[in-house]
């Protein structure tokens, strides 16, 4: 590896984006040097730029921007001064990109394997024929279920993973020198994430292809690349080998990154057994039209306490929720509000009890009505269950964005739009607030932020618990929140509960064999994790293959 | 013989046009690095397409200097008249009145200040017709079929700058008040469609079921029928009903023109609206307990004005048009009030004057013109509009 000649090298890059009438600079001058086989992690925030870098490297910016000063080098080539017919020769061929959700990349009107083999065949790589030939053997390679047959398949009729090893096997049919990956396992459940790390780790080895690895994942960062470079704000902190930098950070920035998962709550004693639940699931069973999709489960939740209800996408928890709140009327069994049955349509419910129960959704921004002002999404409640209006109700809201640590002065007249995510995501919860409740779903609300504003919600969440004596039902996909919030931990499986439990006994085996796989598929911080998990659980007893299994 | 190999010999010469200008732009030394780096990069089509254009330009330069190609010139000066307006208007916008109004101003097509302008002097002509307009409406005088201009050696008189029609009336008098009137019962048929469709494709929208089937299938089974042949046979019944009273014919035109048009409104509004009904927002609504006018009023239709506004632009052409449709054929709007439509027909022999007298055939021509100005106009706004909500950017 001769450090003086890398494949890629960036100098002094600076991209601006244009707003309404100027260029704002989002990238301020960041270098970047890539050898050959190497893999350098890209990490930060949202709005850091590191997508827009990752771009850059193959001289392309998205529409709206440009790329006003720096270089841009490509094994000797200047990206930005080459001309179009250059540039094409290069992409495809021996740069490729994969993005984070393969499910909108590909062409839902072409069979998969016709997207394969185009780049081979344009590019005279391969011929049709024994490019598809090749596209079998990475499939196999990457440990795609009927390799002969899948690429034969139209994109939907893959699995969300399936589909992001076929577009990273599709990224390698030209055998490219480098692959940008942009957040490639973001959208994907634990299970499913491990699967195509260990897949895409596994090629980019065998093949020794250089790789610019995006994301914002530091514990997924920490698996896959050989150096780490952490960008703030278009500015990079700092860019360290990963043992060195996940040991040793030297900056404080790239230390509180590192700090995010420690926050955790200790775990509440649980509620005596002769204490009313404040909701209580009485075994439903529900079903959309003719699917059924929750068989007969039952848990409580005690005043003040955390339920965390965990399970890959798919397994229901969602639709637990929406049988709480009544918008899916279970088929059998009953809630229970503090001993009382709920009538399990919300449109038979009173509005008292309609206000007891409360909502926090994952997607701030369409949990928002974005033409409505702050003052009128958190007004409306507070007016509607408790009469209150004029100064009093402005009152009432100056006080609720007080509880949510954002200030009334500068906030309250703004549209949705004018605020950051995380700040949207307090007006959510300030929204279920203001009705007063005893219970608040709160459903992966989380999932959509950074881990630095993630950690700021759930601190919030926990502080307003214990001065409000708050439930909470916190769905969620992610066990390191759960270990941050929850007293105890329901895990399910294909609508069905597997196991239950407090979470200092959920988190210490034995475990129910979901649970150990849903546990275990959790990233870590340790560089070493997935090699020793590999180790210890072999290739095949992984993921979805191994969850398959299990039902 | 001659005429086809003149054609193959302007299809080659423009087939190699296109290299040479290619070869060309390559070959200046253009002084900005992103001129140079488009002419490198540019296909050949596109260079084709410029040699094109080219030569289109180079026709219309050489057919205005022809003087028997009168109504070519015609449309040629209104264009850049217009183009110069809307330019004007624009740098005006940009320079005076508050911040926010001249960011607009800034970031407007020529083609949208053009339109907002002359929407702007429709709606003055339209609201203060009594003030503009020299003559009444229905005043006749003896001189007929006075041409334009005003040039007595061309048939013309000083009196009546647009000349006359074949009863004696004062064309431009009578064009100021067709904006009165055309434009008028348009907008007023227009929010009645919008009325009517949206409500009723929120109401779909947000209740579902069988209330969806029930509008969807009627709304289907109307918009079956073309449009323009309904509403003629609607109007012949709507005629027979109210017999001699003519201001009833034309609010049976209103209703029946609202009531039609309200078949697209409402498929619009139902998209939109379904679109808006699964966002969470709507179920914290429903969750919180709010009644249906709530959601539909303050939580939808909020969110669905971008599109509705775009849409009432288009709709009040079609409406505008089909009203003109009614007129020309004598069941729309009633003589003597002036409107366009009627005008049209009423001086539609003097087009076969056109080879000989261009003058003459103006007098159809200028009413004509009116439709298609406030046409062209408003759907100049909306293309604005549609580009700047759907968050495009050029």
């Amino acid at each position: 590896m001769a450090d003086t000649n890398p494949l890629v090298r960036i100098r002094g890059l600076k991209i601006e984006g244009r707003s309404d009438e100027d260029w704002i600079q989002i990238v301020n001058g960041v270098d970047l040097d890539l050898n050959s086989g190497e893999v350098l992690g890209l990490i930060g925030e949202s709005g850091a730029g590191k997508s827009t870098v990752g771009l850059a490297a193959m001289g392309f910016t998205r529409d709206g921007c440009r790329i006003s000063a720096g270089t841009v080098e490509f094994d000797g080539i200047d990206l930005i001064a080459a001309d179009a017919a250059t540039r094409r020769a290069l992409l495809g061929r021996r740069i490729a990109y994969v993005a984070q959700s393969a499910a909108a990349s590909f062409n839902p009107a072409h069979r998969i394997i016709d997207q394969h083999t185009e780049a081979p065949v344009q590019h005279k790589v391969f011929s049709m024929s024994n490019s598809q030939a090749d596209a079998m053997e990475l499939y196999e390679r990457l440990r795609l279920p009927n390799p002969t047959e899948i690429g034969f398949r139209y994109p939907h009729q893959v699995s969300g993973g399936q589909l992001q090893r076929a577009m990273t096997a599709m990224a390698m049919s030209c055998r490219p020198d480098l692959i940008i990956f942009d957040e490639p396992t973001t959208a994907l459940d634990v299970t499913t994430q491990i699967e195509v790390l260990a897949a895409i780790r596994d090629i980019v080895e065998q093949f020794n292809t250089a790789a610019i690895y995006i994301t914002h994942d530091l514990a997924v960062v920490a698996q896959m690349a050989d150096r780490i470079k952490v960008l703030l704000k278009g500015d990079e902190v700092e860019e360290a080998p990963t043992r060195t930098m996940l040991a040793d950070p030297q900056e404080d920035y790239t230390k509180t990154l590192w700090a995010v998962r420690s926050f955790q709550r200790t775990q509440k004693p649980p509620a005596p057994s002769s204490d009313v639940p404040v909701i209580s699931i009485r075994n439903v069973t529900a079903a959309y039209g003719s699917v059924p999709v929750l068989h007969d489960i039952s848990f409580d939740i005690h005043a003040g306490r955390t339920v965390a209800v965990v399970g890959e996408s798919g397994s229901g928890k969602s639709t637990a929720a929406r049988c709480i709140t009544g918008l899916l009327p279970p088929l059998e069994g009953q809630i229970e509000f503090e001993g009382a049955p709920l009538p399990r349509d919300y449109r038979k419910r009173s509005k008292d009890q309609l206000r007891q129960a409360q909502m926090i959704y994952q997607m701030a921004d369409t949990a928002l009505n974005p033409r409505k002002r702050i003052f009128e999404i958190i007004g409306r409640p507070v007016e509607f269950y408790l009469g209150l209006r004029g100064a009093e109700k402005r009152r009432r809201v100056e006080q609720l964005m007080e509880q949510i640590e954002m200030d009334p002065g500068q906030y309250i007249d703004r549209l949705p739009s004018e605020l950051s995510g995380g700040q949207k995501q307090r007006i959510g919860i300030a929204r279920a607030l203001a009705a007063e409740p005893r219970f608040i779903i709160c459903d992966e609300v989380t999932s959509a932020l950074d881990q630095l504003v993630a950690e700021g919600i759930l601190k919030l969440l926990a502080n307003l618990q214990d001065s409000l004596d708050l439930s909470y039902m916190f769905i969620t996909h992610d066990l390191a929140t759960v270990r941050a919030i929850a007293d105890s931990v329901v895990v399910m499986k294909e609508g069905r509960v597997v196991e239950a439990g407090p979470k200092d006994e959920m988190f210490t085996p034995p475990h129910h064999p979901y649970t150990d796989l849903l546990l275990s598929s959790v990233p870590e911080m340790d560089p070493d994790w997935l090699t020793g998990l590999l180790e210890a659980r072999g290739v095949d007893n992984i993921g979805d293959s191994a969850s398959a299994r299990m039902s | 013989m001659t005429t086809v190999l003149t054609l193959l010999a302007w299809a080659i010469a423009l087939l190699l046009g296109g290299w040479v200008f290619r070869l060309a732009g390559q070959r200046i030394p253009w002084p900005r690095a992103s001129t140079r780096e488009y002419f490198r990069d540019m296909d050949y089509m596109v260079a084709f397409g410029f040699v094109l254009a080219i030569a289109a330009v180079y026709w219309a330069v050489i057919l205005y200097f022809v003087r028997e190609v009168t109504f070519f010139r015609w449309a040629l000066n209104a264009i850049v008249f217009f183009a110069a307006c809307g330019f004007l208007f624009r740098l005006v916008g940009r320079h005076v009145g508050h911040d926010a109004s001249r960011k607009i101003f800034r970031q407007m097509p020529i083609t949208a200040a053009f339109g907002i302008l002359t929407i702007f002097v429709y709606a003055t002509l339209a609201v203060f017709a009594d003030f503009f307009a020299p003559y009444g409406q229905a005043e006749i005088f003896e001189k007929i079929n006075v041409l334009p201009g005003g040039d007595p050696a061309l048939g013309g008189d000083p009196r009546f700058l647009l000349g006359t029609d074949q009863l004696g009336r004062d064309l431009l008098s009578r064009l100021i008040y067709g904006a009165q009137n055309t434009v008028g019962i348009a907008f007023v048929t227009t929010c009645l469609t919008f009325l009517i469709g949206a409500t009723v494709g929120f109401l779909a929208a947000a209740l579902g079921g069988w209330v969806d089937q029930v509008a969807s299938r009627i709304v289907d089974a109307l918009m079956a029928i073309p449009q323009l042949i309904f509403a003629l046979l609607l109007m012949t019944i709507a005629t027979a009903w109210a017999g001699s009273d003519k201001a009833l014919i034309m609010i049976y035109m209103v209703l029946i023109i609202a009531f039609l048009d309200s078949t697209r409104v409402y498929r619009l509004a139902r998209a939109v609206g379904l679109n808006i009904v699964v966002m969470d927002y709507i179920e914290a609504a429903k969750l919180r307990g709010e009644t249906l006018t709530y959601l539909i009023f303050r939580e939808i239709l909020p969110n669905a004005t971008a599109p509705l506004l775009a849409e009432f632009g288009l709709r009040f052409c079609f409406v505008f048009l089909t009203i003109a449709a009614l007129s020309f054929l004598g069941i729309g709007i009633q003589p003597p009030l002036a409107d366009w439509g009627t005008m049209v027909r009423d001086l539609s022999q003097f087009i076969n004057f056109a080879a000989f007298s261009p003058l003459t055939a103006a007098l159809p021509l200028m009413a004509a013109g009116a439709i298609a100005l406030l046409t062209v106009a408003v759907n100049f706004v909306v293309d604005w509009m549609l580009h700047k909500t759907s968050g495009l950017k050029e």
